[in-house]
């Protein structure tokens, strides 16, 4: 292994190619911060360079710009709600109200760290384990990606706890049910397209998500103008907006989430059919619970355990899904997609074999993750100070600029008007659900998993002839819907074991 | 199919850039002035690989002076249709697919190839059927020995929705084969790549998909192709049967991808864009573009590829007819 670590780096840190990384970090970073524009479209954009290099400095570029796209897209989830990829969703859940109490910097540089620690330790693991776990990322069915959405959508009680239980269970079906709308994926049968045929391919994640989020958000921003006292109080904020001093303290909060977030997101990415989105929604679920009733009360108001667990999981599961990629050549999402054509283009064909006949690339893919990492830390923490300086920018050109900014994203990614119109009736639905304080994220978390879900428990039916035996029969499937269950149930019963508990211990005459 | 398509994203972007560029090596002559591409799909589908693509060799190569790309999606392709229809704009050629056949018989949109003028048919693959490296069932035969015992036992999946390409050529096989076409058990998958992890981990006995990419994990020994959908045996694997071969009469089935112009267009400047293409072959920028994205040459041109479409929708309308999706 180590004569594979010392290849690697042999290839990997030559001059032209660490030139390579840079450059590649550096417009990858500014492509991902585009709404619309995720590390799909900017690895793309990558390709007809990377092939006119030599293999191994080809894909060290395309390395960069991957991890470069994360990080931007992660930008625009904390500086103006505007997620352009599902992946950093949830870290908008955090990052922003961090960035609106004007820790703008701190946020980013949490979201740098945060994004670093993963994507190094997850490719530590593709390195050891990467051959053995390629059987696992094998033994997952359609049953057990049906289970594995349903403990995804729990994480939806990480949003009801901190208010109304019913508002947020209300917007994870309507979440649900959008999801619906569009072709259904196992009949081909158009459902609520209402005889529009724009809306027979589904409503568009990036569309619901740029209205619902970012567009709404500058609506309120223009329809509630801060007060003379709140807006002495954002100047005095902004002046920090650069600061990215994390204290002792935040940093101790961190680590064991960094820690576990890898772990999982790494797991889940190595699946070809979950992913970086299921991942980070997954890892904030799971960190909420894990903080207890009063660090949890934090999450969504700008949680730093909030912010750190889906930016570490979901750069860890991208590092995870180079499994499937590498040693089985399947693609579990868009982006290893696009890999595998260029690494296809190269001559190289990924599988079993790869390890074996060239190991060279192998190795080098692997090295060029942690210096695209490093590199990307590197280039960005000096950056952060001035990037954070975006909220500075008068509300009067910073929410013009926002409007165009989602709305051009969109537009961009369909070429179709008809995106445009829905995008501001969804808009104005969410401004109006808004001022009833009816929260936007489950209905985004219930949109996302709701089409997988749905596709998964179909597919399952289908193949076990219609019979729901699986759900007790498969032990796999089981378990996940029992971890499922008990993130529901246990926090719910908590409450009810410590009034007992409380009671007992006092056990005073007035007690009722 | 769906993998094929994100790979061919490849080069999606790649050719707006070179759109710009000035003819670097002019290695055929100039046959137009300029080429507008229209693609029915978002930026970054395989139609949009497949036309941006073409335009780079094209430009390249000097048949064309300039091209330009417009996105229009929606309606499962219908929008553009109905575009170029109403436009009827002498400098367009819209890129579609074996889909559009399809579409157009489950009426997803109104029109069909025959309101267009078909240029050519450019790059395709053929179809296979694809079991795992410890499938009981060795070879076609057995499969559809299985299949006669008990099509509940065959889960057949593929990487389109039901009644779509994959299902339609499972079905296909099946029937050419002398079993009943309709109690086919079809799994859908929503990628190929997927559809392929659903075969490795056991969910499905059988998998249609793209020859292409079954290819290269058959020759590592983690799948078998049963057979293939062509005619004759496909040079890349001599040791694969042809459906037909194996048991499946007749059986024939190519995914195309390729160009269509407006409705009455002249004769000339259809022979004109048919030139274009087919000295397209010929250059080194077509090559470049072609071996990027893994493609095959299929050249289909003007009225054999009207007669092959005629066809294509008239078996697929059979079978769809017969499988009770029409």
């Amino acid at each position: 292994m180590l004569d594979g670590i010392l290849i690697g780096l042999g290839t990997a840190l030559t001059p032209m190619n660490l030139i390579f990384v840079m450059i590649g970090c550096f417009v990858g970073t500014f492509i991902g911060m585009l709404p619309g524009l995720g590390p799909m479209s900017a690895i793309a954009l990558m390709i007809p360079i990377a092939a006119t290099l030599e293999p191994s400095a080809g894909i060290i570029l395309m390395a960069a710009v991957y991890y470069g796209a994360i990080f931007g897209g992660s930008t625009s989830s904390i500086l103006i709600n505007a997620p352009g990829v599902a992946s950093t969703v949830a870290t908008s859940f955090d990052g922003f109200p961090m960035a609106k109490q004007g820790k703008a910097g701190k946020a980013l540089a949490i979201a740098a760290y945060s994004s670093f620690s993963g994507g190094v330790i997850a490719a530590i693991f593709l390195l050891v384990a990467a051959p053995f776990l390629a059987s696992v990322s094998l033994a997952f069915q359609s049953t057990d990606y049906f289970a594995l959405m349903v403990l995804g959508l729990t994480a939806v009680a990480a949003f009801a706890s901190k208010g109304d239980v019913l508002k947020a269970l209300l917007m994870t079906v309507i979440g649900l049910m959008l999801s619906t709308v569009g072709t259904d994926q196992t009949q081909g049968v158009p459902r609520f397209t209402l005889g529009i045929l724009d809306l027979t391919d589904g409503i568009s994640f990036l569309l619901l998500v740029m209205a619902t989020f970012a567009l709404s958000e500058a609506l309120i921003a223009i329809l509630k103008p801060n007060d003379d006292a709140k807006r002495q109080q954002e100047k005095e904020a902004s002046s920090q907006l650069g600061s990215m001093a994390v204290s002792k303290e935040e940093v101790k909060e961190m680590v064991p989430v960094i820690g576990r977030s890898s772990v999982l997101g790494f797991l889940i990415g190595v699946l070809p059919g979950a992913g970086a989105t299921i991942a980070s929604f997954l890892a904030y679920g799971t960190e909420q619970r894990m903080a207890g009733p009063k660090k949890g009360k934090l999450f969504g108001k700008g949680s730093v355990r909030g912010l750190s667990a889906p930016e570490t999981a979901n750069n860890a599961a991208a590092t995870g899904s180079f499994v499937p990629l590498l040693t089985l050549g399947i693609p579990g999402s868009g982006t290893t997609a696009i890999m595998l054509g260029a690494l296809i283009g190269y001559g190289i064909q990924p599988g079993p074999r790869l390890y074996i006949d060239q190991p060279e690339v192998f190795w080098s893919v692997i090295v060029s993750m942690w210096i695209g990492n490093i590199i990307l830390l590197v280039l960005n923490l000096p950056l952060i100070p001035y990037i954070a300086k975006v909220l500075a920018i008068p509300s009067r050109f910073l929410l013009p600029f926002i409007l165009f900014f989602s709305l051009i994203g969109v537009y961009f990614v369909s070429f179709n008007t008809f995106d445009i119109q829905l995008m501001v009736l969804f808009g104005a639905v969410a401004l109006l659900l808004r001022f009833l304080d009816f929260p936007m994220a489950p209905m985004i978390l219930g949109f996302i998993l709701g089409g997988m879900m749905e596709e998964n428990l179909r597919r399952a039916l289908l193949i076990n002839n219609d019979s729901w035996s699986f759900l007790w029969e498969r032990p796999l499937t089981l378990s996940i819907l029992v971890i499922a269950g008990l993130c529901l149930v246990v926090p719910m019963l908590s409450p009810l074991f410590a009034k007992m508990r409380k009671a007992k211990q006092s056990e005073t005459p007035t007690g009722d | 199919m769906k993998f094929l398509k994100a790979a061919l994203c490849a080069a999606v972007f790649s050719v707006s850039a070179a759109s710009l560029d000035v003819p670097a090596q002019a290695d055929g002559h100039k046959v137009l002035d300029q080429v507008k591409f229209l693609i029915p799909g978002g930026a970054g589908g395989g139609w949009d690989g497949t036309a941006r693509g073409t335009g780079e060799a094209l430009t390249k190569s000097g048949l064309v002076s300039a091209a330009s790309y417009e996105n229009m999606s929606g309606g499962g392709g219908g929008k553009a249709i109905a575009h170029l229809i109403e436009t009827k704009d002498q400098d367009t050629l819209m890129v579609n697919s074996t889909p559009i056949v399809i579409r157009s018989l489950q009426k997803v949109f109104p029109q069909s190839f025959r309101d267009l003028t078909p240029i050519a048919g450019t790059i395709g693959d053929f179809g296979a059927i694809v079991v795992g490296k410890n499938s009981p069932h060795a070879t076609f035969g057995d499969l559809l020995a299985a299949y006669k015992a008990d099509p509940k036992n065959v889960a057949i999946g593929g990487g389109s929705v039901a009644g779509g390409m994959d299902h339609l050529i499972a079905s296909m096989v099946m029937k050419n084969a002398g079993a009943n076409p309709t109690s086919v058990k079809y799994i859908p998958y929503d990628a190929g790549g997927k559809a392929m992890a659903g075969l490795l981990s056991g969910e499905i006995k059988a998998l249609t998909t793209g020859f292409g990419e079954a290819l290269e994990l058959s020759r590592q020994g983690e799948v078998k192709i049963l057979c293939v959908t062509s005619n004759e045996r496909v040079a890349a694997s001599k040791d694969t049967p042809t459906c037909a071969e194996a048991g499946s009469n007749g059986t024939y089935f190519v995914n195309w991808r390729g160009f269509f112009a407006a409705p009455g267009l002249p004769d000339d400047k259809k022979a004109k864009f048919v030139e274009a293409l087919k000295e397209m072959y010929e250059t080194s920028a077509w090559s470049t573009v072609r071996d990027r994205n893994g493609w095959v040459e299929i050249f289909n041109p003007d009225d054999k590829f009207m007669s092959f479409l005629e066809n294509q929708e008239k078996e697929v309308a059979a079978l769809m007819k017969e499988l009770g999706f029409l």
